[in-house]
C-alpha cells in the first residue's frame, strides 16, 4: 500500500522499468558484496600468514 | 612529486586508505540522488513513456563499460612499458567492474529495446560490439585466473586488453561511421539543439558522475585486494622454496 503510493505511475511499461532497475541494482549490490567479501577474506589470510611468520 | 610514486605498493595503500571513505560517501550520494531524481521526479517522455527512466542506468553503465576497458588499456601499456606491478593489478581489479557495467548496459538496453524497437536484440554494430566487449571481459578475467605466474598473466592479459580495445572503441563510435544499425547516436550532446531536455539531462549527469565515483572507489578497493593477494602469493612461494 505504502509502496504503491510512493511509486510513480509507470503506465504500461511498469514491468520493463521495474525489471531494469531491479536487475541493475541487484547486479551492483552483488559486485559490491563480492568485492567486500573477497577483500576481507584476503586481508585476513595475509594477516594470519604474517602473524605466523613473526612467530617463527 | 611524480605520479610514478604511486607505483610503489606501500605508497598506493597509504594514499588509497584515506581516499576511500570520502569516495564511498560521494558515490552513494551521487547515485542515490541521480536515480531517485530520475525515477521519482522526472516526467515520462512523449514517445518513450516511462521507459525513458531506464537511461539513468543504461547510459552511465555503458559509459563505464567502455571507459573501464580504456583504463585497463592504459594500465596494461604502463605494465608492458614500465613493468609497474600496481598498474597490472589495477587493470585486473577493474575487469569485473567493467564486466558488470557491460552486462547492465546490455540488459537495460534489451529491456528498453523490446517496447521501443520491437525486439530485445538486433545484430546492430553497437550492440554486437558491446556483446563482444562483454566476452572480452570474461576472457580477460579467465586468463588472469588460468595462469599461475602473476608476471606471465599480466603480460598475456595486457596483450588481450590491447586487442579488445578495438571493440571498446568500436562500441563507442560504431554508430557514427556504421550507418545501418537501430541504435541512435549520442543521447547527450554539448549542442543544445541536439541534447535531451534539461529535465532528463540533470539527473542523468548526476547518475553518470555517481557511476564514475563508484568505479573509482571499487577499483581502488579491489587494487588494494590484488596487492594483498600478490603479497600472499609471494609469501606462499617463499614457504614452498624454504
Amino acid at each position: 500500500m505504502i509502496l504503491a503510493r510512493i511509486l510513480p505511475d509507470l503506465g504500461k511499461y511498469a514491468t520493463e522499468v521495474g525489471l531494469a532497475y531491479g536487475v541493475s541494482l541487484g547486479l551492483l549490490a552483488l559486485l559490491i558484496g563480492q568485492s567486500l567479501w573477497k577483500g576481507r577474506k584476503i586481508k585476513q589470510r595475509l594477516q594470519q600468514e604474517e602473524k605466523a611468520r613473526k612467530g617463527e | 612529486m611524480s605520479l610514478w610514486e604511486y607505483a610503489n605498493p606501500r605508497r598506493f595503500m597509504a594514499t588509497s586508505s584515506w581516499l576511500l571513505p570520502p569516495l564511498v560517501v560521494l558515490s552513494a550520494l551521487l547515485i542515490a540522488t541521480g536515480l531517485v531524481w530520475g525515477f521519482f521526479f522526472t516526467p515520462d517522455d512523449f514517445r518513450q513513456g516511462s521507459t525513458v527512466k531506464i537511461i539513468y542506468l543504461h547510459v552511465p553503465a555503458a559509459l563505464m563499460a567502455i571507459n573501464a576497458w580504456l583504463m585497463m588499456l592504459v594500465c596494461s601499456l604502463i605494465w608492458i612499458i614500465r613493468r609497474h606491478h600496481v598498474s597490472a593489478l589495477a587493470a585486473r581489479a577493474a575487469a569485473p567492474i567493467g564486466m558488470v557495467m557491460t552486462l547492465i548496459a546490455l540488459f537495460t538496453g534489451a529491456i528498453w529495446g523490446k517496447p521501443m524497437w520491437g525486439t530485445y536484440w538486433e545484430w546492430d554494430p553497437r550492440l554486437t560490439s558491446f556483446l563482444i566487449l562483454f566476452l572480452f571481459y570474461i576472457g580477460y578475467m579467465a586468463l588472469w585466473e588460468a595462469i599461475e605466474n602473476p608476471d606471465a598473466a599480466a603480460d598475456l592479459t595486457s596483450v588481450l586488453c590491447i586487442v579488445g580495445s578495438v571493440f571498446a572503441l568500436l562500441s563507442r563510435y560504431a554508430v557514427l561511421f556504421w550507418n545501418q544499425g537501430l541504435h541512435q547516436g549520442a543521447t547527450f550532446s554539448l549542442d543544445k539543439e541536439q541534447n535531451i531536455s534539461n529535465v532528463f539531462w540533470y539527473p542523468a549527469v548526476i547518475s553518470m558522475a555517481g557511476f564514475v565515483c563508484l568505479f573509482v572507489t571499487l577499483v581502488l578497493y579491489r587494487t588494494r585486494m590484488e596487492i594483498r593477494r600478490r603479497r600472499l602469493h609471494a609469501l606462499d612461494a617463499r614457504s614452498m622454496a624454504a
